[in-house]
């Protein structure tokens, strides 16, 4: 491992910036990641900064147990960031499709869709889980194991042109 | 003695070009971050923090969208740091090795704009809706802010009379310092794109401004691009309206603590402020930056 590796690496766990998607959510995964960047938090001592643009995000932060509906957008919004990236799954929707599992509207679980780095559980999860959370996936990144970085050279998934 | 091209690479490349100006814009830019998070009660980032996310962003992939022009895509964040680089270089601070000539205030006015023209240009070129809406909004306030600024600088220039740099920076502090110093102030803000006019990159509003299609390297250069800027206008200010004392050791210090004081000002007015809308910034620069222009430059004038 070269120097320059071992200086990325450390720069990938200290500067993780999050892009969150709401994947038919019934916003209580939402209200508990608000409050991770307020001064009870402050999530930014750990360098996680919340981007309005996917490909400004090395982590997707994704809740909600996939409707038909957000499926393709959330597939389109992975696509468009750019590697390496980390998913964390917020709540017990995403994996199981909780409280929603057996509905015709739902397409989960969201791994099903893009490949999920971290699962946080809870219905909903504390913000202090959440930040664990994320943490996990920096260091992901940092060592390369996330799902990004894992597939062999030269196989892309396919991007939107738009 | 160094040969003539030596200097002038020194300055571009070490001080006060790219590497010092790297060094000091990271170094504001952790100011700015942790002395807004202190006055909303967080602890804020660790001062390694704007490092580690350049860093980062130079590790990413560079994603471009499909349907655009790819040279120019390129070249903007490129032209923007270039020029950003070049007009530190030619800046008098303290252990600059290139000498001042004639007419370099001329030459940095120009390069001062180029930053501001390739972030209009990035926000046409990506194509993408915010971008448009964040290009059109960075030009038209540019339209408000040159009001004040260069009235300030035209002010100064006039006091000295001289576009030279050095010329500017020995001129003695005379009542048009004080009022050209004031125009130059309200300036500020809307030039480091903070709060209340954060109307181009007005974050959450219209998703990531102008830079929203942007990734990878090119990110890490306009985001490198936006220190050096920061850098380069506190250093005009410096140089402008802070007098020079005794050595250049003292000099230098007298001028690292004015340019921390200015950023914290700038902050906190950033912190305790709420985003105007463009026509209001327009309204603000047109009456109050116009005023303090226009009384700089008859002081200037008269005196």
């Amino acid at each position: 491992m070269s120097a320059w590796d071992k200086l990325l690496a450390i720069s990938r766990r200290k500067s993780p910036w999050v892009y969150r998607v709401g994947a038919g959510s019934c916003n209580g995964c939402d209200i508990e990641i608000g409050p991770c960047m307020t001064p009870r938090y402050d999530a930014e001592q750990m360098g996680m900064l919340l981007q309005g643009s996917p490909k400004h995000a090395d982590i997707l932060l994704i809740t909600g147990p996939l409707t038909k509906r957000t499926r393709q957008a959330v597939v389109d919004i992975y696509a468009q960031m750019p590697r390496p990236k980390a998913v964390v799954a917020i709540g017990s929707c995403p994996a199981s499709g909780n409280v929603y599992e057996g509905s015709p509207l739902v397409d989960g679980p969201v791994d099903k869709a893009i490949p999920v780095d971290v699962w946080v559980p809870g219905c909903p999860p504390r913000p202090q889980l959440i930040l664990a959370g994320v943490a996990q996936a920096a260091r992901l990144l940092a060592d390369g194991r996330t799902a990004s970085q894992r597939k062999p050279a030269g196989q892309t998934e396919e991007r939107p042109t738009c | 003695m160094l040969s003539a091209l030596w200097q002038y690479f020194l300055a571009v490349s070490v001080w006060p070009g790219l590497l010092g100006g790297a060094a000091l814009g990271l170094l504001y830019l952790w100011i700015v971050r942790k002395l807004s998070a202190r006055i909303q009660g967080r602890q804020g980032p660790p001062f390694y923090q704007p490092f580690f996310d350049f860093i980062k962003l130079l590790g990413k992939e560079t994603v471009v969208p499909g349907g655009i022009d790819r040279g120019l895509f390129v070249v903007l964040p490129i032209g923007s740091l270039a020029a950003t680089t070049l007009a530190l270089a030619i800046m008098p601070v303290p252990g600059n090795p290139a000498g001042s000539f004639q007419g370099d205030l001329v030459l940095l006015l120009y390069f001062l704009e180029v930053p501001m023209l390739c972030d209009v240009l990035a926000g046409y070129v990506t194509r993408s809706i915010y971008g448009q809406v964040s290009a059109m909004r960075e030009a038209l306030l540019c339209l408000a802010y040159n009001v004040p600024f260069l009235g300030a600088v035209v002010a100064v220039a006039q006091h000295a009379r001289s576009f030279r740099l050095s010329d500017l920076q020995a001129a003695p502090s005379a009542p048009v310092t004080l009022l050209a110093a004031c125009a130059f102030l309200l300036a500020i803000p809307a030039r480091f794109k903070s709060n209340p006019f954060s109307i181009p990159n007005a974050e959450q509003e219209i998703v990531a401004g102008a830079h929203i299609e942007y990734s990878g390297v090119p990110l890490a250069m306009f985001e490198l691009s936006h220190a050096l800027e920061v850098v380069l206008l506190v250093d005009l200010f410096l140089v402008l309206f802070v007098p020079g004392v005794g050595t250049a050791g003292q000099t230098a210090a007298l001028y690292l603590g004015v340019s921390i004081v200015l950023i914290a000002l700038v902050t906190a007015i950033a912190t305790v402020t709420a985003r105007l809308t463009v026509s209001g910034a327009f309204r603000f620069y047109w009456k109050w930056g116009g005023l303090a222009a226009a009384a700089a430059i008859v002081a200037a004038v008269m005196g």
